[in-house]
Formats: C-alpha cells, structure tokens, sequence
C-alpha cells in the first residue's frame, strides 16, 4: 500500500520545479485540494483495520503538513524574485537633472542693498523712500547748497527745468523724513541717483544708500562706531582697517571720506586701490545745523550724523566685478552668477 | 591745484620724503590725486655754450658743434637741430649720460665726423610731451658745466590736490604752505614782497560803479614794458609744474603770482582803454569777445570791468580779445580785485567757461591780498619786462568788503561733538595756529576768523577744524545708545522683497535697467505716453523718462538675444514717470517679461514656447501673495504695446494696476525682433496690498459637487460666465473649478464648451439635493438669458 513517501516525493519535486505563483496553486490543489491526491489518502484510511488507522493517518497528516510547507517556501521565494525583478525593471537613472523650472536671482545691486538694508534695520533703521525726479529745493538747498555754490559743481546734474532735477542723491529723502518726523530718527534710504557722467568708472544712473541718525548727544565717535562696524560685518572681516579722512560735504560738518584697507591686494597695494593700498567706500558726517533749520529740527538740542554708500561699488568690491557699466547691462550670463 | 614740490618747500620743508608728505596732506583733507616726477629719469646732462657751429661737410641737415661742457677741452658734437647757434647755452649729455628710455649716449660718427655727446631738446629730456623740433636754448646765465638737473631743480614733483570747494584758501602755494606749516608746526616764509615806488605818476581813472559785487579794485600803469622779452625758465619752470603753458612773459607773471599768493590778476593793453575803467553790470545784450576768441552776448546779472565805449572782461572770469596785451603792447594796466564769490558764482558756467580765475573767485580769494598780489606783480614785471610803475590806485568800498568774523566755540559743545574732551591748550593751540585769533574763556574760545578762510563762520566750521588737526583718527570710537521701541508692522502689506522672490521662483532674473530710455523705444512701445524729457540729457538714447518698464525689459531682451541667449525671463521694479513735469506721477511698477521656450532645453521638457498663460500664471501667483487674490481682475482691452487679441487690462478693486499682454507682431517688426515675447506690468502699491487673513471654521458637513459644461459663443471671456454664476450660486458655494475649455468634433462652429466643477458646503448642516438643484437651475436660466449659454447634455 505504501506509496506514499514516494507521492511525497515526486510533489516535493514537482513543487521546486514550478517557477510561477499559479503553477503553485495548480500543485496545491493536485495534491492538497479536496480532490488532491493527498486528501485521497486521508480518504482511504476508513478502509484501514481501526488499528492502524491512528498510525497511518498521522503519517498522512505529516506529508500534508510537509507538503503545505514546501508550498508556501517556494511560494515567497518566487514572490521574492518576482519583486526583484520588477524592482529591477523599474531603475532610473538618478544622475538625470529634475524636471521644472529652475530659480532665477536677485540684481547683485538688490542683493546688496538688501543685504546693507538688513545690517541697519536689524539694529533698529527704517528704510526710508522718496521720488527720483526731485526739485532744486530739496536736492539742494535743503541740504546747504545754495544755487550757484560751488558744490553744485561736484555733481554733474541732470536737470528738466530750471528747478527739477533728478536727483543726485538720495539725501532729499533724509530731508523729506526729518521734516516729518520728530527724533529719535534713524533711517536708511537706498534708491536710485542720476549724474551727468558716463565712461569706464560712471554710469549716468546708480544707486546709493544714505543713513541718518538724528537724536540727543550723537557724536562723530558715535558715527566712527557706526561706519567701522558697518563696514567689518559687509565684508565680514573684522580686522578690516577704516581710516577716516576729513573732506567737506555741504550737508555735514565735520565731513569724512572713509578709506577701507584694498579688500583686492589686503593693503599691498594693487591696480585697483591705484596702489595705495586704500580703497575710497563712502563718504559721512554729522548733520549740518543748516539741514537742521531747513528741516525744523532743534540743532542745539539733537544731533545727528549722515553717510552716503554708492551700492555698485560695494558690489563691485564684494563680488569682485571689474566693470561697472556690466550692473545695467542686464546680461544674463552676468545676472545668472549672483543667484 | 597742481604744484611744484620744491617751490613748496621754499615756504615750508617739513622732515618728511615725498610720499610721506603728501600723505599727510590727503589725511588733513586736501586730497592728493596724483604724485608725478616733473622730469623723466636721466643723468649726465649739463648746460654747456656752443662755442661755434658749422656745416656737416657732408650732410645738408647736420652741423658741427664745438661745445664747452665746461670739462676744459671744447668737445665735437654733431647736431641735428635747426636752431642750434654759436654763443647758445644748452644742455649738453655728455658721452656716458643716460637719457630717458635708458638711452646712453656713446662716442659716434655721423656721416664720417665724430660725434661726442649730444645737445638735448626739451622733449628728449621728457620736459614736454610733443616732440619739440629744436634744441632746448637755455638763458645766458646757465652756469656752463653745472649739472643740468641740478640747476633746473629737476629731481622735483608735482603733487596734485583735488580741494573740496570750502578750501578755496588752499588754490595757491602760500596756502597749501600755510596748512602745511599747521601741520608740521613749521613757520611759513614766502618772498618778501615790499612796495614797488612810484617812478611815474601817471594813473588811469577807476570807477567802481558796484561797489558790492567789487568792494576793492586795485590798478596800475606800467609804461614802456617790453613784450619780447623771454619769462625766465624758472618761473616757465614752476608754471609748467603747476599745470600753466608759458604764454607771453606778462600774461605769465599774472600767472605766476595766481599760482602763488591766490590772487587773479589781469594786464590790460594801456592803448585799448578809454577815458576810465569802469567796474559795473552789463547792460542785456552787450556784446564781448573774449580772450578764447568766444563772441558772447552779456546778461545783465554779470559783472564786467569796461571803459567808456564798453565791456573789456568778464570780472574775475575771463579778459577781452581787444584789451588784453599783444606783441604791440606798451604800457599796461595792472588789475588786482576783490570781487566777492556773489558776484562771480555761476557766471562763468553761464557762458560755458571755467577759468582759473573764476575757479578761485567762486570760492573766496583773500579780500586783504590784492596789495601784496600787485606789489609782487610789479615787482616781477619791472624784473622781467622791465618798464616804469605808476602809484598804485585803490578804490575801496570798506563797507562791502567781507565783514570780520567772530565765532565762539564752546568747550562742552566740543566734547559733546566729538565724544571726547581735548584739553584746552590743544584746543587753542590749534585754532591759533589755523590763524585765528583766539580768546579762551571760561567755557570755551572766541576766535576771530582770518581772512583767507571764507569757510569758517560758524562753531561747527570750527570743531571740524579742531578735529582735522588733531586727527579724525585719534578720536574715539563708540556705538549709538537708542531706547528699544518697536515700530508698527503692516502685515496686509506684502513686502517689496517677497515678491521679488516669487519672481526668482518663478525663473526670472531680475534687471536693473536705465530710468531714461530713447524716445523712439518709448514711442514705438508707447506712442501716446507723456514723461519728462531731461533738457541735459547724457545722449539722445537716454533722453526722456519711462513712462514703463517695457522699453527697459524689451531692451534688455535685445541685449540677451544678441548674445545667443534664447530663453529670457527677466523682471524689474522701479518707479515710472507720467505726466507733464507740473503734473507728474512717479510710480512703482514691478514688470516682467518672458520669452523662449517655456521650460529650459531639458531631456523631460517640452518644446513648447513660452505664451501668455505662462506668464499670467506668474503673475497670478504675485496677486495671490496678499491673500486677495478677488480683488483683481482681467479684462480684455487693447494696449498699443501688445497683440490686440492677447492683452489685458488688470483691474485692481476696479481700477487699473496694470497690462499683460503679447507683445505687438506689428512693434515686434518695428524693434527688429524675431520672437515673441509676453510682459507684464503692474502698480506696486496694489500689489503690495493685501489683509490680514481671517479665519473661517472649517465644516463638518459634506461638500457637494456638480460639474457643470456649458456651450457659449467662443468669443464669449469665461469671466462673464464665471461673474454669472459666482451670483446665482449662493452663499456655500466655495470652489469653482474651470476644469475644461473645448472647441471641434462636438461642438458647434462658433461655440465652445466651458466645463465647471462647483462645491457647496454648508458651514453647520449637510445641503440636500433640493437646494442645489435649485442653484444650478438658476445658474442655468441666468447663463442662458444674459450670456446665451447652453447647458450641456
């Protein structure tokens, strides 16, 4: 009676033998279904004498059992391969660049008027704002230059009229926010100035941003303070010398024009700082009483200094751009490397 | 001003190298622009005589020199240039001399005669830039045998100060020295300058008939000089170093002595002045010709120095053609005035000259110099051109004349503005040595102004001189102490910033372009735009305001385009200007432009090129930044710019804030463009405004959907839809999604069909079908009546 070891047999075989998921359950069914060739034996014990039926149904049990197993290991093995290979299938190349649309940039002169906008507002500076075609009055005479002065001539203006201008500073905006408000006062004003100048160091149109601190007991220490801690934190140099350099603005008094050590050749002396080793960055001072009584502010009780930055020659020195007329070019080759 | 070292060392030698001194010079405020050798480097040049001069027997352009070089023997030289002559003093390089250009002068034949050394012209010496034709001829007290660069002081420099305009005190060695000698501690001598007397009492009458605009006149005759006479080369010398072309020996000693002392002096030819000199304003009209050869027609704010039949100079700008002195000249009239910087500022600008004199006079001569100024004048005269000096006349108005001033510097206003206390010695020390007369008093100084320094009037003027001796940087450094208050934060207000970010999100590289345009651009983009016009421009393509921002982008797209730059994205921010000047708005605009493919060239990107709803997308998201994103709207309407059948009108709680659009087929071809382009451009003060966001709570209820497919005229704008149904659909409806727009097989010629996916939800019950079969019947009837839209089936 006996062939059931080989049955065992020869389904273990079939079983390794099947290479898909339904071949499998075909086998299941061959020999486990309720008409499987297993499920037969168990059938057949009632012809057994009762004595050996405990026996030979227990062996019976055990092949199902075996079999049942076999079934369910080749099963997760093919699963296994078949998740492989559709994992493999399914590879991509990684290394392709994303789909979309890439960022564009900021102007390197936004990027660094934002950049000087942040170092004062952080510290408590407004930004302050004002129209670009100005009149004579407060492009000029507000700030102490009174019409023929000889200051007119160090600024080369564009003019509309006999009074209207644009102008070359941002300075009218200064007067503009000290006739408004009342100190404590600190602003700072970037924008875009015009002068009748053009060649390889000039555009007729560049930007510049002025502060203004007015309030009790400002001193010039208070506007050295301000301008070396200004300039150390835009270059991010702390050991970057300042000097201060008296020169005359009609606006401030006393006056200084600000030197930094050349961030080109660190002081050596190199084809930009014209070898001298310094580089000329801004220009500052403490508020002219003048401006002051144009403005209607109390010059016995507040003072106050101002400064004046062009934003394109910081650029310049930041990023290390060697022509100026590139900033209003627009070219994109140019715009795309301060992204 | 430019100078000559040396002369300045003349009046005051401080212990210090070249470089070192004008170092110093820049830090006290006079900034020096350029230090310059005056002569090229050279050695072994000396004066020597030619002895004798005969022809080259050989060559008709040479000649033979016998040339005492003061070395005993007389040495042959062969020369070459025209004007050599026996009995000359000239400078002579000797065989082993070093010329400039490292060129060593050896033993040499010349067409079979030998040649020992050469005599020099100015220009091989590298004393003039243009090649001078003959050799340099040398005064007959050149001391024969004495080093050339020695005796004409050639191991100088010339320092060049670019003064601030308050330092007009400084536009002449005496001044520059006086600084210096403040600087350095160092006493200052110039030349004695004593009174010329009289040897002839013959004056010329002077009548000042404004006294306020000249409140001294000083004047002289000087009789039977002599024009020809040569300037000596020193004084060619240091006006050569001080940047002044030797003219005529008169006209070069009124140089001389502008150059020295500051004062502007002029010479008139005695035999063109008639009856008197007379100092006035011109009367409108009159007519001038100027010693540059300019006719000019005079205005009656200038003042001129005429005599009886008219104008002879522009006072203290520019002298006349017909009076000035000439080769005939004989006896002339010596001018030394006073005019005060009133009277001269924005004269010569008037007439478009800028003069030495006009330059000094605008800011401030030294209303105590023009004695001293004429005396020294004469004197240099008399020595040079010799002839007889008449008394000097003075017409003086004392009552105009700048008034002595006084100013009080307080101690504590000091300390207060410098944040440091200089102890009070130094304080005074300093003003004194400035040249001011000094009080020191209980709480500070009273100091009387000198006066040369038109600039010091008030106590301010006097801290920034305490502070420039002593040194800007020896003075301390602090930061500012401010109380902590925090300032009103808008937060309905978009940044500038953030939506400047969008646009770099968005793929756009930001420009920064011209706020003046060429007309022609604007005209062709904006044929009715109004914007100033610059009456100065820099050229006529920078010529007039932008009225937008397209021609700036449609510029910079040319710029890019030409550069083989296909695919450009570029946005801008900045004001435009529109109007009449009286009647102007200056405007901030942000404005875009994008042309190209829409995507980069990619290996997962589409061919496509960018078009209008690439950028309305863009721009959409910008209007959303506020969170109203319903407070704006598109309207169809035509702009001169852009395609008629691609542009819009961009409504901002119903007024204009800006145009979309394709740019124009027909402006394209006018700017020479061969691709599409898509801009923007909207009013930054809408865009920048927004709210506050609200809080709505959100529903527990089910939301409803209906899609809805309506068939309309295909020139029908969805808006009109979209309004029609936003009206009828009740309260709860929340989106209105357009989620197909469809022409062809279908669809009627003429027609298309607008697909809609609306949702309803109820804030606190769920809706029943009733009531929203409701709405949409009424979104039906109403599309149906006024738009003549057809449910589809």
């Amino acid at each position: 009676m006996d062939h059931l070891p080989q049955l065992v047999s020869e389904a273990r075989q079939a079983i390794q033998a099947a290479e898909t998921i339904p071949a499998l359950e075909e086998l299941r069914v061959r020999y486990l279904g309720k008409k499987g060739e297993i499920t037969a034996q168990l059938k057949g014990l009632g012809k057994l004498p009762a004595a050996e039926r405990p026996a030979a149904g227990e062996r019976i049990n055990q092949a199902k059992q075996a079999l049942s197993e076999e079934l369910e290991g080749r099963k997760a093995t093919l699963e296994k391969a078949a998740l492989e290979a559709r994992l493999a299938a399914e590879r991509i190349d990684v290394t392709l660049p994303g789909r979309g649309q890439p960022s564009g940039g900021l102007h390197p002169v936004t990027r660094t008027l934002e950049r000087i906008e942040g170092l004062f507002t952080r510290i408590g500076y407004d930004v302050a704002v004002g129209p670009e075609i100005e009149d004579d009055y407060h492009n000029f005479e507000a700030l102490n230059i009174p019409a023929h002065h000889p200051a007119r001539g160090m600024a080369d203006t564009f003019y509309f009229d006999a009074t209207r201008l644009l102008r070359t500073h941002t300075s009218p905006v200064q007067v503009r926010t000290m006739k408004e408000a009342e100190p404590p006062i600190r602003i700072v004003c970037p924008g875009r100035v015009y002068r009748s100048d053009s060649d390889l160091t000039h555009t007729p149109m560049f930007h510049q941003v002025e502060g203004l601190l007015v309030d009790e007991d400002v001193s010039f220490a208070d506007l050295k303070g301000t301008i070396e801690d200004f300039l150390h934190a835009f270059f991010e140099r702390d050991d970057l010398s300042v000097r201060f350099r008296p020169s005359y603005f009609p606006f401030t008094e006393p006056s200084a024009e600000v030197d930094i050590q050349c961030v080109m050749c660190s002081g050596d002396g190199c084809r930009v700082c014209g070898h001298s080793g310094w580089l000329e960055v801004m220009g500052c001072g403490m508020v002219h009483p003048e401006v002051f009584r144009h403005s209607g502010i109390d010059a016995e009780r507040y003072t106050g200094f101002a400064f004046g930055m062009g934003a394109e020659r910081l650029a310049m020195l930041r990023y290390g751009v060697n022509d100026l007329r590139l900033f209003f070019d627009n070219d994109l080759r140019f715009l795309r490397q301060f992204a | 001003m430019k100078f000559s070292e040396q002369w300045l060392r003349e009046w005051v030698s401080p212990q210090l190298g070249t470089q070192a001194l004008a170092d110093q010079i820049t830090m006290a405020g006079l900034e020096v622009d350029a230090v310059a050798p005056v002569a090229a480097t050279f050695a072994g040049v000396v004066v020597a005589e030619v002895l004798e001069r005969t022809p080259h027997p050989d060559a008709d352009k040479l000649s033979l020199c016998r040339v005492d070089d003061g070395s005993g023997e007389p040495v042959q030289v062969v020369c070459g240039a025209p004007n050599v002559a026996a009995g000359q003093r000239v400078p002579f390089a000797r065989v082993g001399a070093v010329l400039p250009g490292d060129f060593k002068i050896k033993k040499a034949k010349l067409r079979g005669q030998e040649s020992r050394g050469m005599i020099c012209s100015a220009s091989e010496l590298g004393l003039e830039e243009e090649t001078s034709p003959g050799i340099l001829e040398l005064p007959g007290s050149a001391p024969v045998g004495e080093d050339f660069r020695a005796w004409l002081g050639l191991d100088d420099h010339t320092i060049e100060v670019d003064l601030t305009p308050n330092r007009g005190d400084c536009l002449s060695l005496k001044g520059l020295a006086r600084e210096v000698g403040v600087l350095n501690r160092l006493p200052v001598t110039g030349p004695e300058v004593v009174a010329v007397p009289a040897t002839h009492d013959e004056t010329f009458p002077v009548r000042v008939e404004d006294g306020e605009r000249c409140p001294r006149y000083l004047g002289r005759l000087i009789k039977g000089v002599d024009v020809a006479a040569e300037t000596p080369l020193w004084m060619v010398e240091r006006l050569r170093r001080g940047g002044v072309r030797s003219i005529d020996p008169v006209v070069d000693v009124t140089n001389y002595v502008m150059l020295e002392l500051g004062q502007p002096l002029h010479a008139f030819d005695r035999a063109n002045l008639h009856g008197a000199v007379i100092v006035r304003l011109a009367r409108e009209g009159e007519r001038l010709v100027l010693l540059d050869g300019q006719e000019v027609s005079l205005d009656a704010s200038t003042l001129v120095i005429a005599d009886e039949r008219g104008p002879l100079a522009i006072a203290g700008v520019m002298g006349g053609e017909h009076s000035g002195v000439s080769a005939e000249t004989r006896d002339i009239f010596l001018e030394s005035a006073f005019f005060t910087p009133l009277a001269v500022a924005g004269q010569a600008r008037t007439y478009g000259l800028h003069t030495d004199a006009s330059h000094r006079f605008e800011r401030g001569v030294d209303p105590l110099l023009a004695r001293e100024a004429a005396e020294r004048a004469t004197a240099l005269l008399l020595e040079i051109v010799g002839g007889e000096a008449g008394p000097l006349v003075e017409v003086a108005h004392a009552e105009h004349l700048p008034a002595a001033r006084r100013v009080t510097l307080r101690a504590a206003r000091l300390e207060q503005a410098l944040g440091k206390a200089l102890p009070a010695a130094e304080v005074g020390e300093i003003l004194e040595r400035l040249g001011l007369v000094v009080e020191a008093g209980e709480s500070g100084w009273e100091a009387a102004v000198p006066s040369w320094r038109f600039d010091l009037a008030i106590e301010e003027d006097l801290i920034e001189e305490v502070a420039r001796i002593h040194g800007y940087n020896r003075l301390p450094v602090r930061r500012p102490q401010a109380r902590l208050g925090l300032r009103p934060d808008h937060e309905a207000r978009t940044p500038l910033g953030r939506l400047r970010r969008q646009m770099v999100a968005r793929g756009y590289q930001e420009a920064v372009t011209y706020s003046f345009v060429a007309p022609e651009l604007q005209k062709a983009l904006l044929p009715e735009a109004v914007s100033p016009v610059l009456a100065n421009p820099i050229s006529s393509d920078l010529s007039v305001m932008r009225a937008s921002l397209f021609p700036g982008l449609v510029r910079a797209l040319q710029h890019n385009l030409n550069r083989q730059q296909s695919r450009v994205r570029l946005f801008e921010t900045g004001l435009v200007f529109r109007g009449e000047l009286d009647d102007l708005a200056q405007v901030p605009m942000l404005g875009a432009l994008a042309c190209g493919a829409r995507d980069p060239e990619g290996w997962a990107a589409g061919r496509e090129r960018v078009d209008f709803f690439d950028l309305k997308g863009d721009l959409e998201s910008l209007l959303t930044m506020g969170g109203e994103a319903d407070a704006w709207r598109f309207e169809p309407a035509q702009h001169p710019a852009l395609h008629p059948g691609q542009s819009a009108r961009l409504l901002h709680r119903g007024e204009e804030a800006g145009w979309i659009g394709t740019l124009h087929p027909a402006v394209r071809a006018e700017l020479g463009l061969k691709v599409d382009a898509v801009l923007f451009e909207v009013r930054l003060d809408a865009l920048t405004q927004g709210r506050v966001p609200a809080f709505t709570p959100l529903s527990r209820y089910p939301e409803v959907r209906r899609d809805l497919a309506f068939l309309v005229d295909e020139d029908l704008p969805v808006q009109a839809l979209l309004d029609t149904l936003r009206g009828q659909a009740g309260e709860w409806l929340g989106e209105c999604r357009l989620f197909d727009v469809y022409q062809g097989k279908g669809v009627p010629e003429g027609r298309k069909s607008v697909a809609l996916g609306l949702t309803w939800q109820h804030p606190s019950r769920t809706l029943n079908d009733e009531e929203i079969n409701e709405l949409v019947d009424a979104i039906v009837n109403e599309s149906r009546q006024h738009l003549g839209a057809e449910l589809r089936g």
